[in-house]
């Protein structure tokens, strides 16, 4: 059941960044080591390499710090008040990062918001200047992977057992020493791995650095993009992608030795496990150092007004609500606003003026426009139905059944995720290039489901694991045949996680631009591409607008997925 | 042994527009074995979290000791609390488990690792000391809960249905287990459970709660044999429940009519005060419910259902007389008597001395 996801994973996966793995050693006269020569001839390269880790790292910790109460207030609010909050999370997590890039070109312009509400609150006379730098990249990758953040350190936070703070409570410990005796080191393996999860996702990326940052905040990924669309140099395109993988690989390894990557699959690592490997002194120290944090928080606990201690333990405290509802403002604010200046005729200048439709008109009347969506669409809804048709019977095979080495194939399955999205576009695309499918919506679906099949058999296996595999026995004891129980009972009880993994897939396509950015181009392109192109060419109004389209349909999607996903709780 | 006296004074707490626990009075003596019984929603694990600090009353007060702790926090009210579910901390050792309040009132280590191991012994798991909660049994995870209680002598412990996820033998085990304990330490122990029969067997007094009130207070005898309302009736035990009207009233004892078969009778008061003419139901135990061949008593009825279960026989019968609900006898399992049939007719009587005369507040 495994063979068609192992087949498309070694066509499209293993031998494409082979290739480009090759090419870096094996150039046109045999064997050479020239692009490595060149990588590490003068500081540049590595100068870009710093620069990466430093801005990945930077993200990675504002990320896991602010993303942290977030979660923590989502793990415990009421069922209503839960389902608001991760709306306006989910939101954001869904919608484009080129869209949400772009609008901090907007909001950080010379005369975006912010620069009029500094000037207009007397704290600046003239306009600063707050794009293109080390902040404004900053902002634009927390903003992108903050979400990504709280979703992985929320699945965690939301298994913990309420009652175990409160027994530490009963048991003598004020609120400061509960929390990070108890609670915090049962949210570790969350917080670890949500650390990974953007520190590897932001070294890959382009799009913010490209968009917001100057030419000191160029990042690894952008080098690899110019020596393959401007020179063609195939050859060092692939020394960098070896560069860039190392760096990956030797973070995960460092993980792996440090927590077990099972962690990160959902299945939890053994209890036992985890203390043992970090045995001796240094959990001794982590003991002391939690002990001592605990100390400190309710020395400062007990310097507040006595009324605000002795609130009632069940109600979270207004400064982590005011904290949480800021943040989450400052992630969705700027995809916002940009609404308004969609329907202004001042361009993108604050405040908006007039109201016209006529963006909404230019992009409609523009074939390039409209047969993008299309061809979005169209991939999409190709990469979901592919995805799941290859994606499923793997994870059925997983979960279900007892084959040898589960662990080294899940790894495989997941590789597309840990592998930089990068180094496999430009491997298709040297293989797509000798395929003739550069240019193709084959091409883009093929290449889209490599990307969003393990997030498919990752849903797949969390929705069979909580399956009753009994109801299956009931059927057959009850006289139905495997297809009549797979058809009446298994498939009907599965729906709503198959429809939740094929609309994931399906918005992974549709906002997915690195391997889109080499294998398409003109009437072929895909609408992130399309983006793409304008943006980098010029920042126009016509781009509010489809920034608007762009959110409001995501803004939809969410809420049908949410909807189908609560009817199937209820039954 | 450190042990406390618990005062609840018209505690109140509501949710909303739902009244959790209307306001309520309790006095719990120094080393005292109270259980808080009742069903589901009816407010004891409510009264439970209030006295322990985990949830704030609207109204009312509590005192340990005289002393009023209804505004101070969980973790400076020296109470226990043994959870339903253990709570057991699943990142650290059993020892570690059980040596976090000594920790949390910076008890010098060597201190308390000779007071773990101690505690330890007590709840009779000396071995596990070293591994982690999910290694153990559910009945070992209940005593090391219990451990961690116990060792840093709370003055009242509080346990909220901690025998709920065990199988009936090992529950067995453990009531006496709990019960050697509070002997040994003779710590003031309030205890929540909805079952009736556990109740009976480990305490000093039940408070039997409905509907957020106390229905009455007092010795597992006073609430088996001298219910004050219907609901105790049904709720500790099975019974059988006639009405009648109250005739006259004369010291303890009662002349009575059962209304159905227009037959007079006598009962005894239940402690409540009774008026003539007032219409009453009367308890009369199973076991109480003398059973004959046809002929004589009180009654007559056909065998509808026999069951043995162990040591006890139960006769569910059909009274012949119009009106009367199904009623119930039970006697001692004997080897070798004449089998029951089912259709059989019996006579059935009681003792004036086992009929209990209850307010009808009708059910």
């Amino acid at each position: 059941m495994g063979a068609p996801l192992v087949l498309l994973l070694v066509l499209f996966l293993v031998y494409p960044v082979g290739q480009l793995l090759l090419l870096s050693v094996y150039g046109d006269n045999g064997f050479t080591l020239a692009p490595y020569r060149q990588l590490f001839a003068s500081s540049v390269y590595l100068d870009v390499l710093l620069i990466t880790l430093k801005i990945s790292l930077a993200t990675t910790l504002v990320c896991v710090v602010a993303g942290y109460p977030i979660a923590y207030l989502i793990s415990v609010v009421g069922k209503e008040r839960k389902a608001t909050l991760l709306f306006w999370v989910l939101l954001s997590f869904w919608t484009s990062f080129l869209v949400r890039a772009f609008a901090w070109i907007v909001l950080l312009g010379r005369n975006g918001v912010i620069n009029k509400l500094l000037i207009s609150l007397g704290i600046i006379s003239s306009p600063a200047s707050l794009l293109y730098n080390f902040g404004s990249v900053l902002v634009g990758m927390v903003n992108a992977l903050l979400p990504l953040a709280v979703l992985t350190m929320l699945s965690v936070m939301e298994n913990i057992d309420r009652t175990l703070p409160r027994a530490a409570a009963t048991l003598g410990a004020r609120p400061g020493m509960a929390f990070w005796k108890i609670y915090f080191p049962l949210s570790l393996p969350g917080v670890t791995a949500a650390g990974i999860m953007v520190f590897v996702t932001a070294i890959g990326f382009f799009i913010v650095p490209a968009l917001l940052g100057g030419r000191r905040e160029t990042m690894i990924t952008q080098l690899i993009i110019d020596q393959v669309q401007q020179t063609m140099n195939w050859g060092f395109a692939g020394a960098i992608s070896v560069l860039l993988l190392v760096v990956v690989l030797v973070v995960f390894a460092a993980y792996d030795r440090l927590l077990g990557l099972s962690t990160m699959t959902g299945a939890s690592a053994p209890r036992n496990a985890a203390p043992s490997r970090l045995s001796g002194p240094f959990t001794k120290a982590g003991d002391a150092l939690l002990t001592l944090l605990g100390a400190i928080s309710d020395r400062i606990i007990l310097l507040l007004p006595s009324r605000r201690r002795d609130r009632n333990p069940d109600q979270a405290g207004m400064g982590l609500q005011a904290f949480v509802w800021t943040m989450l403002l400052i992630i969705s604010a700027p995809t916002i606003l940009m609404i308004p200046l969609s329907f202004g005729t001042g361009g993108l200048n604050w405040p908006p003026q007039g109201f016209t439709l006529h963006w909404y008109e230019t992009v409609l009347n523009s074939p390039v426009w409209t047969q993008a969506m299309l061809r979005s669409l169209l991939v999409g809804i190709g990469t979901g139905l592919l995805a799941m048709l290859i994606g499923t019977p793997a994870a059925f095979l997983l979960v279900r059944s007892d084959i040898r080495g589960k662990a080294a194939w899940l790894a495989f399955i997941l590789s597309p995720i840990v592998v930089p999205r990068m180094i496999i576009a430009v491997g298709l695309f040297y293989v797509f290039a000798q395929m003739g499918l550069v240019g193709s919506a084959v091409g883009l679906v093929l290449g889209h489901t490599v990307v969003a099949v393990p997030y498919v058999v990752m849903t797949m296996m969390a929705v069979l694991r909580n399956y009753d595999t009994r109801l299956d026995h009931a059927a057959q004891s009850l006289g139905a045949g495997p297809i009549a129980t797979l058809r009446y009972v298994t498939f009907p009880i599965l729906g709503a996680g198959m429809m939740s993994s094929f609309l994931f897939a399906f918005a992974t396509s549709f906002d997915e631009l690195t391997i889109a950015l080499f294998a398409t181009g003109g009437l072929n392109a895909t609408l992130p591409k399309q983006f793409w192109d304008e943006v980098t060419l010029q920042v126009s109004p016509a781009i509010a607008a489809v920034s608007t389209c762009l959110f409001v349909f995501m803004g939809l999607l969410i809420f049908v997925a949410e909807r189908l996903r609560r009817r199937a709780a209820a039954r | 042994m450190v042990s406390s006296s618990l005062r609840i004074h018209e505690l109140c707490k509501r949710y909303g527009d739902f009244v959790a626990l209307a306001p309520t009075s309790l006095d719990v003596a120094k080393g005292e074995f109270l259980t808080l019984l009742g069903p589901s929603g009816s407010g004891k694990t409510t009264m439970l979290s209030l006295i322990a600090g985990l949830a704030h009353p609207d109204e009312g007060r509590i005192l340990i000791d005289d002393t009023d702790v209804t505004h101070s926090p969980a973790y400076a009210r020296d109470i226990g609390v043994v959870f339903q579910n253990y709570a057991l901390f699943p990142h650290m050792t059993i020892e570690d488990n059980i040596a976090f309040p000594l920790k949390m009132r910076k008890v010098a280590d060597a201190e308390a690792r000779r007071r773990t191991a101690e505690a330890l012994e007590t709840v009779h798991l000396p071995h596990v000391a070293k591994r982690y909660p999910r290694e153990l049994s559910g009945g070992q995870q209940q005593r090391i809960a219990l451990a961690r209680c116990i060792v840093y002598r709370p003055a009242i412990i509080l346990m909220d249905e901690p025998l709920g996820a065990l199988d009936k033998k090992l529950r067995d085990q453990m009531q006496l287990e709990i019960k050697r304990i509070h002997r040994e330490l003779g710590t003031t122990i309030v205890y929540v459970t909805h079952d009736q029969e556990e109740a009976m067997t480990m305490s000093d007094r039940i408070c039997l709660m409905n509907a957020g009130a106390i229905e009455q207070l007092g010795t597992p005898q006073d609430l088996y044999f001298r219910p004050r309302s219907v609901f105790v009736a049904d709720f500790l035990g099975e019974s059988n429940l006639l009405s009648a009207i109250v005739r006259r009233v004369d010291g303890e004892g009662l002349d009575i009519v059962l209304t159905e078969q227009a037959a007079a009778s006598r009962a005894v008061g239940n402690g409540s005060r009774f008026a003539a003419g007032e219409p009453i139901k009367v308890m009369v135990r199973p076991q109480n419910l003398v059973v004959a061949e046809a002929g004589g008593g009180q009654l007559s009825g056909r065998i509808t259902d026999v069951m043995i279960s162990g040591s006890l026989t139960r006769l569910y019968i059909a009274p012949e007389t119009v009106g009367l609900p199904q009623l119930v006898a039970a006697h001692p399992t004997r080897s070798g008597s004449a089998p029951y049939e089912i259709g059989q007719r019996l006579s059935l009587g009681w003792h004036a001395a086992d009929a209990v005369a209850i307010h009808d507040g009708g059910i």
